[in-house]
C-alpha cells in the first residue's frame, strides 16, 4: 500500500515559509530543488529526517486564495502538528512573536491551540492527554 | 428578537461557551459545542445561529486581519428584569 511520504501546505512565499517552518517551528530543510520560478521545497522533523516531508507549495493557483481565506475567516486550521507539552510550546512560540487565534484549550482527549503560520495558514498544535 | 434568539437550545449552548472567554473563532465555537455539549451542527448552521444572536445584540463579531472573532454581550438581557423585576434585586 502507499506510504505517507509527503504532504503539502500552500504558502504565500516559499522563502518566508521556509524561515518560519525552520527557524520558528523547528523543522529542518530537506529538499530545495529549483523548479522554474519556484522550488520543490520540503522540511522534515529533525528527529525523523527520513520521515514524512512537508512540501511548502506556492499558493498561486486562483482557487487557493478564496479557499484559504474562507478557512482563515472561520478559524479553521489547515492541518495539525503534535507536541509533547502544548503549554511550553505555546510559551516558546509566543516569545518568538507567533500569533495564536486560539489559546491552549482542552477538547476531550486532546489539548489544542491554533497558530498563524504567517504564510496564509492556521495550524493546530495538539497534545494528547491521557 | 431577544426572546427568539434565546428560544433555541443550541444558541443557548453557544452563549454558554462564549461566556467562558471572548474572541472565539467559529472553529473554536464548533469544537466547544461538540466536546462540551455533544452538539455537532454543521458550521453553516452554527454560523446562522451566530447571525441570530448577533441580530439580538447578544454576540458581537469583529474581523481582525483574515480572522473573525465572536464575543458575548449580555447587556440586552437587562430587558428581561426590566420587564419582570426580580424581588429583592436592586
Amino acid at each position: 500500500m502507499p506510504r505517507i511520504t509527503v504532504f503539502s501546505i500552500f504558502v504565500d512565499d516559499q522563502r518566508e515559509a521556509l524561515a518560519f517552518y525552520t527557524d520558528v517551528l523547528g523543522f529542518r530543510l530537506k529538499a530545495d530543488m529549483p523548479m522554474g520560478e519556484h522550488a520543490w521545497l520540503t522540511v522534515v522533523d529533525p528527529a525523523h529526517p527520513d520521515g514524512t516531508e512537508i512540501s511548502l507549495e506556492p499558493a498561486e493557483h486562483p482557487a487557493v486564495g478564496p479557499f484559504r481565506a474562507a478557512l482563515a475567516a472561520d478559524g479553521i486550521p489547515f492541518t495539525s502538528f503534535g507536541v509533547d507539552d502544548l503549554d511550553a510550546e505555546v510559551a516558546r512560540l509566543t516569545e518568538l512573536g507567533v500569533r495564536f487565534t486560539q489559546p491552549p484549550l482542552d477538547f476531550g482527549p486532546v489539548r489544542t491551540a491554533v497558530l498563524d503560520d504567517t504564510c496564509g495558514n492556521l495550524i493546530q498544535l495538539a497534545q494528547h492527554v491521557s | 428578537m431577544l426572546f427568539r434568539a434565546l428560544a433555541d437550545s443550541t444558541r443557548r449552548a453557544i452563549l454558554d461557551e462564549l461566556a467562558v472567554r471572548d474572541d472565539q473563532t467559529l472553529f473554536e465555537i464548533c469544537s466547544r459545542l461538540a466536546v462540551n455539549h455533544g452538539l455537532t451542527p454543521t458550521r453553516q448552521a452554527v454560523s446562522q445561529h451566530l447571525d441570530v444572536l448577533e441580530d439580538a445584540g447578544l454576540v458581537h463579531s469583529r474581523r481582525e486581519g483574515r480572522y473573525r472573532y465572536h464575543t458575548l454581550d449580555t447587556s440586552p438581557l437587562r430587558e428581561i428584569t426590566r420587564r419582570w423585576p426580580v424581588p429583592g434585586d436592586a
